[in-house]
């Protein structure tokens, strides 16, 4: 088939934007959320609007100078800043009120401690490292019968890779967009992690089965075959997980849409990898075992 | 055959069962008119999380630093219940108090209170309530030489005062009559408003735990006609006791009962006030605060609700364009899925949150996946030239491992997620989860046996019409 035919062509343009991906990480560094790095954010609902400058000189006399104000809607403003007590929030209610001379209602309030954070943080790591780690475990649990001609491990190695492959980019999307990274975006990034596999799991559970029927003698033709054999599924479901995502997107709550972006671009990616790059990497993986 | 029929219309007429009944649960779906088992299905309501029904959510830091380590889970328990006992005076509807154990894995053990009430939004009030940490303390008569010099300086102070002499504070006097014991609210299980049998007095009654009643018994033992006085807050200003019985014996058992000059209604307020008081922990430390106002809890409500109708429409409309009959069938078992899920939502009483919603409107992506995978191996086989009924058996046999395989993998990210969980995320865990187990279970048995219930043989031109998919034409 083509894909593994022109693998090299795949395998460059994935390894040009993982490194585009990496490059976006290193220069404009992740946009952490308030559950990352602890502080608070505000969501005021005016009647009547004040003044950017108004509410930025409100604010910057109750002690608040290192405030961000965003203007949202025709109504309403955002406002972020460090990590309050309640006594704080208060001031800043009444300091977004203009000292109580403006009607407004709060929309959304919440703070969260640098303890918190910091918790959270590391327990994201630690859930991204164990989602890869039982992934692996149990693909080559899955192939631990295929041996011929490449060994079950190597198909893990390959899913690992590709796991990674598919989180990467995403983030580095994100990244480039200034998005905010917290904890849905972890969440987010896990079940890409989730469904890449799932697409993986499908193609070479096709290998699988026709390397047991022996379909040819040459594994780059089996690869071929299997990748055609599973195009349409591959297409298909991610069409369809892709088409929910998207009125998630466009219907769904605000506080998932970036969720719905993530994923969707996952997703996306999870498909190109699995059949641009995992199956033709195993081909790749079994020329070179080959040849020397 | 007929008896695939039978099964399959047996599914199909639970699958209406359940779906009548998450109709006859939600009163806005029948515009509020009474429906038949109404009653009954009420009786299981969805379970809206905060960020959907709006509310407060509080997560405190306990400081149990001078509790016995053996003690903390018994310490947290009462504190869980003094803080629901404050939180009801605030009549909310369901409030949830929650202590949970953080770190070992990822830092030092620390015990938290979540406290979660929803459809209030005046967090002031709800911070006051609950940060508020009322001290009681049990205190004893000084020594005899220490009460005299006490009563003398009152006396003096008395006196200077009434001949406006400059005020001095003496020492002894900024002491107090009492000392300091061990005994403190900690210790204090319960008090209880009673009265007595025959005279119809109030009594107040209070229980003390193990360790208090033990204290408690030396106390009194040591104190025997003289007062024990009881403070609240003394450090907060609060220099009369609440409370100033005289002991008549040394009471073992952890029981005693505080009799005095008080009004019903006294009594009912100092009971209040002595189970407020009985906070079993040092100190309670605000770590995070969530506000959601209840019109932004509903608009996200309503928005998820339409995203997953508009999702479920889009992917039934692909379904049956691209795989026809099959198709056909496939919707028929992502409706009865959607209503299984619904159901189990119910039953189970899961949280529903945006994350929780989100988790579901992809788990129908994956639901469908399942039942691709089928048809398309179908497909295969009916291309090799097998009759629809074997190639649908065969299409869900070497369908199944690959079906398998990856749903395992989607489930060991579900449990990580739901381990990993903030409330938020164990949300989506959990929808997600249970959705993939589920679809499992709706693709290869709903789907399965509506399609060997089809009256279809053989591979004539029409059951390649509506068995084939896409722009393609089956040969």
């Amino acid at each position: 088939m083509f894909i593994v035919k022109y693998r090299k062509f795949f395998f460059a343009l994935s390894a040009l934007v993982i490194g585009l991906s990496f490059f976006a990480m290193l220069t404009k560094g992740f946009n952490a959320g308030i559950d990352f790095k602890g502080g608070s954010i505000i969501e005021v609902s005016y009647e009547a609007r004040p003044d950017f400058e108004n509410l930025k000189q409100a604010l910057d006399g109750a002690g608040f100078a290192d405030a961000r104000v965003q203007m949202a809607g025709d109504k309403d403003v955002m406002v972020k800043t460090r990590s309050l007590s309640e006594a704080d929030r208060q001031a800043l209610t009444t300091a977004l009120s203009l000292g109580g001379t403006l009607q407004m209602e709060e929309k959304r309030f919440s703070s969260i401690g640098p303890t918190i954070g910091k918790e959270l943080r590391s327990k994201a790591w630690l859930a991204i490292v164990m989602v890869i780690l039982g992934i692996v475990l149990f693909i080559a649990y899955a192939f631990r019968h295929v041996s011929e001609p490449i060994s079950s491990w190597k198909y893990g190695a390959i899913t690992t890779f590709t796991l990674l492959h598919d989180i990467i980019v995403p983030a580095g999307v994100f990244v480039w967009l200034g998005k905010e990274v917290d904890t849905l975006f972890v969440v987010a990034l896990l079940s890409i992690m989730g469904v890449s596999v799932h697409d993986t799991i499908v193609v070479f559970d096709r290998i699988r089965e026709n390397l047991k029927l022996k379909i040819s003698n040459d594994f780059m033709t089996t690869v071929g075959t299997s990748l055609r054999q599973t195009f349409t599924r591959s297409i298909n479901t991610s069409l369809t997980v892709m088409i929910v995502l998207a009125t998630l997107f466009f219907f769904g709550p605000a506080s998932t849409k970036d969720f719905s972006l993530i994923l969707w671009i996952g997703i996306a990616i999870g498909t190109y990898s699995s059949v641009f790059i995992a199956s033709p990497l195993l081909v790749e993986l079994e020329k070179r075992q080959n040849r020397g | 055959m007929w008896k695939t029929r039978f099964g399959a219309l047996l599914l199909l007429i639970i699958g209406a069962g359940v779906g009548y009944f998450i109709y006859a649960s939600e009163p806005k779906l029948h515009e509020g008119k009474t429906v038949y088992g109404q009653a009954f299905s009420e009786k299981f309501p969805f379970k809206l999380g905060l960020d959907l029904s709006g509310g407060v959510q509080l997560l405190y830091k306990a400081d149990v630093s001078s509790v016995k380590p053996t003690e903390v889970k018994a310490a947290m328990d009462s504190l869980r219940d003094v803080i629901e006992r404050r939180i009801n005076t605030f009549g909310v509807s369901e409030p949830i108090v929650q202590i949970e154990e953080k770190g070992g894995i990822t830092g030092p053990v620390e015990e938290r209170l979540i406290v979660e009430l929803p459809g209030i939004t005046d967090v002031k009030r709800a911070v006051e309530m609950i940060g508020q940490t009322p001290k009681l303390e049990f205190m004893t008569e000084r020594s005899k030489a220490e009460l005299e010099a006490y009563n003398n300086a009152v006396e003096k102070f008395k006196a200077d005062q009434a001949a406006g002499k400059p005020l001095v504070i003496p020492a002894e006097l900024l002491a107090g009559p009492y000392v300091p014991t061990e005994l403190n609210g900690r210790f204090l299980e319960r008090a209880v408003l009673e009265f007595d049998a025959t005279t119809r007095e109030p009594i107040v009654s209070i229980v003390f735990n193990n360790e208090g009643s033990d204290l408690f018994a030396k106390i009194t033992k040591e104190n025997i006609g003289k007062t024990v006085a009881i403070y609240l807050d003394r450090d907060l200003g609060n220099s009369e006791p609440i409370s100033a019985p005289v002991v008549r014996e040394a009471i073992v058992g952890g029981k005693a009962q505080i009799t005095g000059q008080f009004t019903a209604a006294e009594a009912k307020t100092l009971v209040g006030r002595l189970n407020s008081g009985a906070l079993p922990v040092d100190k309670l430390e605000l770590l995070s605060t969530q506000t959601i106002s209840a019109p932004l809890g509903a608009k996200a409500l309503a928005a998820g609700i339409t995203a997953a109708l508009w999702g479920l429409v889009i992917v039934a409309g692909f379904l049956i364009l691209w795989y026809r009959l099959p198709g056909v069938v496939a919707t028929v078992a992502l409706a009865i899925y959607v209503v299984l899920m619904l159901a189990l939502f119910k039953f189970f009483h899961i949280t529903m949150t945006s994350a929780g919603i989100a988790g579901f409107i992809l788990s129908i992506g994956m639901a469908v996946d399942a039942n691709i995978l089928i048809f398309e191996r179908t497909k295969e086989e009916l291309r090799k030239g097998h009759g629809v009924h074997d190639a649908v058996r065969e299409g869900f046999d070497r369908a199944w491992t690959s079906i398998r395989d990856s749903n395992i993998s989607s489930i060991i990210t579900a449990i990580i997620l739901f381990w990993f969980g903030t409330s938020l995320i164990k949300g989506f865990a959990l929808t997600f989860g249970l959705g993939v187990i589920v679809s499992m279970f709706s693709a290869i048995t709903i789907s399965r046996v509506l399609l060997f219930a089809l009256p279809f043989k053989g591979h004539g031109s029409i059951v390649r019409a509506l068995f084939g998919s896409g722009f393609f034409k089956l040969k």
